[in-house]
């Protein structure tokens, strides 16, 4: 389980953040997850309150948004989410395709603050 | 007075530390004419020894050297030290995945530019290491014939992220009743024209479609060939 690494990371940047904001509370994270950056949402939820113990962000709250995975169908010449990750195939003509457009995400896109 | 809330865009990723690092690793690497590949497995896929053959088939015809990730012993890279490559250990502690960071630390004092290859053997996981660029241009993921066909369709983020699929223990695959279809059918799921290599480090099966694999891939990234090796037209790229 890495979550917990990853949701100290993400505690530290937005403490930084707040710092040039001149020293603002932090209420909220919003974090873009998408299913291929390989963190699971409960794990990294949890590990958050974990995180936040004892740091000015202590009481914050994490925000996820999560991403579908979305792929290139060279058939369809689109775009298209996928509707399971175990099956990498346009959902429309059922054409197989590794090209992920969309779907790694691990991004902290917003912080909630006042 | 309470002040309202208000948003402050950022938009930064969250692991752009790592990023950054693997992607100057990536240019020293490249700079270097040094082709790095990463390892990737559950505990028990027989990784070290595929490592452990691979080096010891390398080392006469290329300067081969590897970095072991380890939670805490070093019985892997004591066993890759006898094949008399370089090898250096990580022992990551607590941690189950290898950084870029680690990576680093580890090739200090190694002159890459002395080196054509390098592995990087994660530590035995399927899940972390997948959100972790180490830098490499490679990456394996390896599953044995005891695990289960479905592997892949368990652990889709690892196979997705990874260039190559090898299935290791063949030697055992009659007696485990291991369905070999089956298998490819799960991984080209997860990773649409994915190359999957049948091998097993204990015969020998496969290991020179692998070692030709490796040289083609090589070769197409700007890096020398090893003479002795005949690299197969076009077969060996995906
Ligand atoms: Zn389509």
């Amino acid at each position: 389980m890495h979550e917990l690494s990853i949701a100290v990371s993400m505690v530290e940047m937005a403490a930084e953040e707040a710092a040039r904001h001149g020293g603002v509370r932090v209420k909220a994270i919003h974090l873009k997850l998408g299913p291929l950056s390989g963190v699971v949402k409960e794990a990294l939820l949890f590990s958050y309150d974990v995180a936040c113990e004892g740091t000015p962000l202590a009481g914050s709250r994490l925000v996820v948004e999560e991403m579908p995975v979305v792929v290139y169908c060279n058939v369809c010449r689109a775009e298209r989410p996928l509707a399971s990750i175990q099956y990498f195939c346009c959902p429309i003509c059922d054409t197989a395709t590794p090209e992920v457009r969309c779907g790694k995400e691990l991004e902290v896109v917003a912080l909630e603050i006042e | 007075m309470m002040s309202t809330p208000r948003l402050v865009t950022v938009r930064e990723n969250v692991l752009k530390h790592n990023d950054v690092l693997a992607r100057s690793l990536r240019g020293r690497f490249r700079a270097a004419g040094v082709f790095a590949v990463s390892l990737v497995s559950s505990p028990g896929t027989g990784k070290t020894m595929f490592l452990e053959k691979t080096l010891a088939a390398l080392q006469p015809h290329c300067r081969v050297a590897a970095l072991v990730g380890d939670l805490a012993t070093d019985n892997d890279a004591a066993r890759l030290a006898r094949t008399a490559a370089p090898v250096r250990q990580i022992t990551t502690g607590t941690i189950c995945h290898l950084e870029a960071a680690m990576v680093e630390r580890a090739l200090e004092g190694w002159n890459l530019a002395e080196l054509d290859f390098l592995f990087i053997e994660n530590v035995g996981n399927l899940v972390c290491p997948s959100s972790y660029d180490l830098g490499e241009e490679l990456r394996l993921v390896l599953m044995s014939v005891t695990e289960g066909e479905d592997k892949p369709l368990k652990y889709p983020t690892i196979f997705n992220t990874a260039d190559l699929a090898i299935i290791t223990k063949m030697d055992l695959a009659a007696a485990v009743e291991f369905d070999l279809a089956a298998a490819q059918r799960s991984i080209q799921a997860v990773r649409p024209g994915m190359h999957v290599l049948e091998v097993s480090a204990k015969t020998g099966q496969g290991m020179d479609a692998w070692l030709q694999f490796l040289q083609a891939r090589r070769a197409e990234s700007g890096g020398r060939i090893a003479e002795e090796f005949s690299i197969p037209s076009k077969a060996a790229s995906r």
